[in-house]
């Protein structure tokens, strides 16, 4: 069992301000099901002096991340917006007492709702978030490297390990290890720069040839040859040769291999439909097949189990294993 | 605060006092070693002689030499795999399934990914019952070892086991089961099956932890995974953990004498926990093979919720279960078992597992069905996600005055 502070125990059992607000001033949602962990924090803003006079919460997830939620909501209640702002998840974490830090996500989550509700209550829309969150990093979670930048500030992170932990991005299938690298070196550079970080301690990203051998190549284009992969392998990594496959008689024209592959995607797409998703082909590229997932399935913590088992109708019907990444959308642009 | 209903019997049991009483003259009365040749030793050694027959029985075993003592499940399933795979160096292939203990699957990747193994990971449907056509073309003289679980762990769902080592056995194939869930729930005849190698552990069964057993039908070629001594007729060097062999050979006497039990009232006192909370709880549903699984397990997964949160809730209530969740894994996803049956991420996140033993009581059941669904209807009253799921389903089902 998770070795959880009182405070953690305390919100959990006891949570404070859950419910739906009538008419609320900002409503900020963050996670999904899929994730595993979901938050909507709904606040009330007096129009005088812009101070926080209420806030509720409606949480899917693990004790912590209810604890979380429920300690945000205690928190914010009588700070103005501009003081709510500076509420960081470690403040969330420290005022629980201290997270596991595989739990510390839940606290990131908790200021992520904070912030988007803020915005919501400003009138910023949400959707612009895209630009100005950047990029999608971990599609499994969809974490963001707006995100992932805050919480490596925040937290002073030099991890992969410690990313992950904090915001759950890299979790799942792990494809996004380089580019979880490449925000990582590039904050951790600037930290350094503003003085915020020893410069021992920094993360140096290797495919950029920071005084390296590997050659200098431009980060939308590049693919480096990926680092050690994480110990959790997941089967869908590992050398499987599809189960009554047999080998192609002879080499495979490109137009072939991607007319069986399309027909192999064909046969599963109704699977991906019933759940509200879908799935399209993007790419070939040798062995490397690249598939944009749709709707649901774009945020689903099993899209890594979903990407398995396409890999295995794929490797079925081409006779040969496939390894089948979700499309990179710099890649495809 | 220690939980009073412990419905956790598949993570491990008690051990059972009877177990207690048969080990404690061989620490401190009986301690000497079993290869000594006096006296103390010779005590030791028929104790080890009881207890390899005791085994024997419950596995329904040819011959007593046919069992080897190891220190647990991972220790027998790393040896079956790794002799296998040494006795046949030639061969280079590992067939396996999707929802194995990791004791097995991390081997098995580890083996693929490190010693070039081609691995087949037979898939599951979404009853997690193996797809015996993708078994059957994975089989061929090219593979070294068939290693398939007898039952799972999180779902009890049972394999056909015996048919699929008869169908490895026709290609020459050694089969290996990991029988860890199994050994002590169900009669078993492995003189009559073309079982090669089955794995068991003590602290499934009553015995303590740190003790369990490799079966190895006479005539399979076997390469030792610890050398050093001629202990188990050098099959695994090293003293013998006497005290805890002891243990084990007494727990597989009083789970042989359970059977009957376990078969009938356990399995019983599951239905009713299971029919309950089905019958009170809206949005949830039974996990596994419902028709062919083990008496005791119970895996039911309650949509919109997180299991993590469930347990700390019963664990308030002083009742012990366990989940599938990310969470309560320290990873972030579902367990691969639940994934592997493709259980939609709505309810395999909210997967809990209780699963009973012949200590299990109805007074124990009727106070989990008393507290749950009072538990599941306070955690979907936090969920943002659940009014709009009870409009779903409230408009998909018409009231009728």
């Amino acid at each position: 069992m998770w070795n959880y502070s009182e405070k953690v125990k305390d919100h959990f059992f006891n949570p404070r301000n859950v419910g739906v607000l009538d008419a609320p001033d900002g409503v900020g949602e963050v996670g999904s099901i899929a994730c595993g962990d979901a938050l909507k924090l709904m606040i009330k803003v007096a129009p005088a002096d812009a101070r926080i006079t209420d806030a509720r919460f409606q949480t899917f997830g693990c004790g912590s991340a209810i604890a979380s939620s429920s300690a945000l909501t205690e928190m914010i209640i009588g700070k103005t917006i501009d003081e709510a702002l500076t509420v960081t998840n470690q403040d969330i974490a420290g005022y629980l007492g201290g997270l596991p830090p595989e739990k510390m996500h839940c606290s990131v989550m908790g200021a992520e709702a904070l912030r988007a509700a803020i915005a919501n209550y400003r009138g910023e829309a949400l959707e612009a978030d895209d630009d100005e969150d950047g990029a999608l990093v971990c599609k499994c979670f969809g974490i963001t490297e707006g995100l992932l930048s805050r919480a490596i500030r925040t937290n002073a992170l030099t991890t992969v390990e410690t990313v992950t932990a904090y915001t759950k991005a890299g979790g799942s299938c792990a494809t996004c290890r380089d580019k979880i690298e490449m925000v990582l070196g590039d904050v951790n550079a600037e930290m350094v720069s503003e003085g915020l970080l020893e410069s021992a301690k920094a993360f140096r990203y290797r495919g950029r040839g920071l005084g390296e051998t590997a050659p200098v190549t431009t980060p939308a284009t590049a693919r480096p040859t990926p680092p050690a992969r994480p110990a959790q392998l997941r089967p869908a990594q590992a050398a499987v040769k599809p189960a009554g496959a047999k080998p192609a008689g002879g080499p495979m024209t490109l137009v072939k291999k991607i007319a069986l592959i399309q027909e192999a995607l064909e046969a599963v797409r109704p699977t991906f439909q019933r759940d509200g998703g879908d799935v399209e082909l993007v790419d070939v590229e040798g062995d490397t097949v690249s598939v944009q997932l749709f709707g649901t399935c774009v945020d689903c913590s099993m899209s890594a189990f979903t990407l398995h088992m396409v890999q295995e109708k794929l490797s079925e019907a081409l006779g040969r294993p496939v390894r089948v990444v979700p499309a990179d959308d710099s890649m495809a642009a | 605060m220690q939980p009073a209903i412990y419905l956790d019997n598949n993570a491990t049991t008690r051990v059972d006092p009877e177990v207690v009483s048969a080990m404690l003259p061989f620490f401190t009365e009986h301690f000497g070693n079993a290869s000594s040749m006096h006296g103390f030793g010779t005590a030791a050694g028929a104790g080890l002689a009881r207890a390899r027959t005791q085994v024997q029985a419950l596995l329904g075993a040819a011959h007593d030499h046919e069992v080897v003592f190891t220190s647990g499940g991972s220790e027998s399933n790393a040896t079956a795999i790794l002799a296998a795979l040494a006795a046949s160096p030639e061969r280079r292939e590992i067939v396996t399934s999707a929802v194995e203990h990791p004791a097995v699957l991390a081997l098995c990747q580890y083996l693929a990914k490190q010693e070039g193994y081609e691995l087949h990971i037979i898939p599951v449907d979404d009853k997690g019952r193996l797809d015996l056509d993708a078994y059957r073309a994975a089989l061929s003289e090219r593979v070294a070892v068939v290693s398939i679980m007898w039952a799972n762990n999180e779902t009890g769902t049972i394999f056909p086991v015996e048919h699929l080592a008869v169908m490895a056995k026709a290609l020459d194939i050694p089969f290996h089961t990991d029988a860890v869930q199994m050994v002590g729930k169900s009669t078993l005849s492995l003189a009559d099956s073309a079982i090669d190698l089955l794995s068991l552990s003590g602290h499934k069964l009553h015995a303590p932890k740190g003790i369990g057993a490799l079966y190895v039908k006479r005539g399979t070629r076997f390469r030792p995974l610890i050398r050093g001594g001629h202990q188990e007729r050098g099959r695994r060097a090293g003293t013998e953990n006497i005290p805890g062999i002891v243990g084990l050979g007494r727990a597989a006497e009083l789970a042989l004498a359970g059977l009957a039990d376990e078969n009938t009232r356990v399995r019983g006192l599951r239905d009713r926990l299971e029919q309950g909370l089905l019958a009170r709880i809206e949005h949830c549903f039974v996990t596994g093979d419902v028709e062919n699984r083990l008496p005791n397990t119970a895996n039911i997964a309650f949509e919109f919720i997180e299991g993590e949160a469930i347990l700390l809730l019963l664990n308030r209530e002083g009742v012990a279960a366990s989940s599938g969740s990310a969470c309560t894994s320290g990873s972030l996803e579902p367990s691969h078992v639940m994934r592997a049956m493709g259980i939609p991420y709505t309810a395999a996140h909210g997967a809990t597992r209780f699963s009973l033993s012949r200590e299990t009581t109805e007074a124990d059941i009727d106070r989990v069905i008393e507290v749950l669904p009072g538990i599941i209807a306070r955690l979907r009253g936090l969920s943002p996600y659940w009014n709009a799921a009870e409009g779903t389903a409230k408009s998909f089902e018409p009231a009728y005055a």
